[in-house]
């Protein structure tokens, strides 16, 4: 395993990495009420990306919004471009079952089926068409996971039965067992003890090697640690979300450019 | 006098009299129990007292006859347990792919409720409206006679809205992670239906069928019209043999003048309570696995 480089050397300027999403003047309304508004920056390949601001400022539907799960709530409405690899999500050719197979997902509660914890992992690769090993695809799954030596002796257990931390891992090794290039995270930590979040931060830092991850966090200092680049969202009273700032982690914690993401990473509001 | 004193005047707590009209209260709450609860077991002990003595194997196994005491519930049982099958075979694939239609694939607007609002006024509606329908469209229309398939469908179209309005809250109850962790590995909406959304709401639709069901096997009213209500001693052959079943036995029985007709039809209804007690009972204990198998 190579040595994750330093922060400061993976990302001194945002502008010069390779994109995975390209987010252009992004809107998103539920029925009548609009929880975005004209969203732009870049998401990068292979670093992590924290979504951060206070509740309510639209973070979830932003993160949603780059696999169409948004698509599922009646009355969602989204306008602008999003493009993964160069292609609009949410142009006429687009479609949300493959997108969604190269985009993985982890929820902020965790959700394994109600099935033995084999067969969560494998129920992406069954549906998915894979034909080779499915004992390898779960294994590997499960150790990327850093579940494996916990669950190894126990993979006919229901997904259930396991601690919420693991439950959380086990959503992950699930999302990851059909290789996606995308893990989309919204809030995973917090349902969990600070014990479990420091083995899933780990984890991310270790995933963002060989995966783009964007993850919604409203803990500053989980972003701070697990994150490359930043996006700040607020919303004002109409509760429509709006990005203040977006930049390399560092600079946005050391040396905010916006008045208003200073007073919310020093406590002020939020 | 004070001021003070003549405000404390003014209030005339009367503590024994409110606990005397909370106390009145609950005993015509405890009342109105005894009498529901009395005319039930007063019922139960008229009919077993009735009834017992009548209970043999040869009541079960033999056909009726002229004679109470030769009479027997054959051909009433196999009767019931043919139109129960039928119900199962067309109700319930209906009712569970309405209710995946209403709740997985319509949204909410006001199509879903129209539909939905009709099928809990068909759940309202008098049995013997569904006896008439049937009479008008599979006795008649569909020339299938005074058939078990026209009486089994009758019943069928009776349970149907049960059916759909159960295996819908069933789904309902479906936690809506299980479906999203579902399209976010890239399942369609049917992978996640089939493999997700439907085991997990099974133990709950079975539960809501298996009600409804043993509510349709006591329902003489819309038999009543499809039936014959002939002297039936032989079983169905075909699905367009006629056909009898319990709840009109019981009826025949008790309308004839002799009192030994009425003892039998007691015996009879002993049969018909124990059978919807064991699906009763049947339906409780999977719903109560459902709730310790899938709750999160």
């Amino acid at each position: 395993m190579r040595a994750p480089e330093p922060v400061a050397e993976r990302v001194s300027d945002p502008a010069k990495l390779e994109r995975v999403f390209e987010l252009r003047g992004l809107s998103a309304w539920y029925g009548a009420a609009q929880a975005l508004r004209n969203i732009t920056f870049d998401i990068p390949k292979n670093r992590v990306t924290a979504i951060i601001g206070p509740s309510g400022c639209g973070k979830s539907t932003l993160i949603r919004c780059l696999d169409r799960m948004n698509d599922l709530i009646p009355g969602f409405r989204a306008e602008g471009h999003v493009t993964y690899h160069d292609e609009d999500i949410y142009g006429p050719a687009a479609d949300p079952v493959l997108l969604r197979r190269h985009i993985g997902m982890v929820f902020q509660k965790p959700n394994p089926f109600p099935k033995s914890v084999f067969d969560n992992v494998a129920f992406g690769p069954r549906i998915n068409g894979y034909t080779g090993n499915m004992h390898e695809v779960v294994e590997g799954s499960l150790r990327r996971a850093v579940l494996w030596d916990e669950v190894k002796d126990k993979l006919g257990t229901s997904g259930l039965a396991l601690s919420g931390g693991q439950q959380q891992r086990l959503c992950i090794a699930r999302a990851l067992a059909v290789e996606p290039d995308v893990l989309l995270m919204d809030e995973p930590c917090s349902a969990l003890d600070p014990i479990a979040t420091y083995r899933i931060e780990e984890l991310i830092t270790d995933l963002a090697r060989d995966y783009s991850i964007v993850i919604v966090t409203h803990n500053m200092q989980q972003a701070s640690r697990v994150s490359d680049l930043t996006a700040f969202l607020l919303a004002g009273e109409e509760r429509t979300g709006e990005l203040v700032e977006f930049g390399p982690t560092r600079d946005l914690f050391t040396r905010p450019a916006d008045e208003r993401t200073e007073a919310y990473i020093t406590g002020r509001f939020g | 006098m004070s001021a003070a004193v003549a405000e404390r005047m003014r209030w005339r707590p009367t503590v024994a009299g409110r606990r005397r009209s909370g106390r009145l209260f609950l005993l015509l709450c405890y009342a109105a129990t005894a009498v529901g609860i009395l005319a039930l077991v007063v019922l139960l002990a008229d009919t077993l007292i009735k009834g017992a003595p009548g209970l043999s194997w040869q009541f079960l196994t033999s056909y009726p006859s002229r004679f109470a005491e030769r009479s027997g519930l054959l051909a009433a049982l196999v009767g019931t347990f043919y139109v129960a099958v039928i119900v199962v075979a067309v109700a319930f694939p209906i009712g569970i792919a309405s209710a995946v239609w209403l709740e997985e694939y319509v949204s909410p607007g006001p199509l879903r409720r129209i539909l939905e609002t009709n099928i809990g006024n068909l759940a309202g509606v008098p049995s013997i409206i569904y006896g008439m329908l049937g009479l008008a469209v599979f006795v008649r229309a569909l020339s299938l006679q005074r058939s078990l398939l026209a009486g089994g469908l009758t019943i069928a179209i009776l349970v149907l809205p049960i059916v759909i309005i159960n295996a819908q809250e069933a789904l309902r109850a479906v936690p809506s992670g299980l479906r999203h962790a579902s399209f976010a590995l890239g399942a369609t909406r049917w992978e996640t239906i089939r493999h997700h959304v439907l085991p997990a709401a099974l133990p709950g639709i079975l539960t809501g069928t298996i009600l409804a069901l043993s509510r349709a096997i006591g329902e003489a009213a819309p038999i009543i019209l499809i039936s014959s209500i002939a002297f039936i001693a032989f079983l169905p052959d075909s699905l367009l043999d006629s056909f009898t079943i319990l709840p009109i036995q019981i009826f025949i029985w008790v309308s004839k003048p002799q009192a030994a007709f009425h003892a039998i039809a007691a015996s009879a209804i002993i049969v018909l309570l124990v059978m919807l007690l064991t699906m009763n009972a049947v339906a409780i204990v999977l719903r109560d696995r459902a709730r310790r198998g899938v709750g999160w």
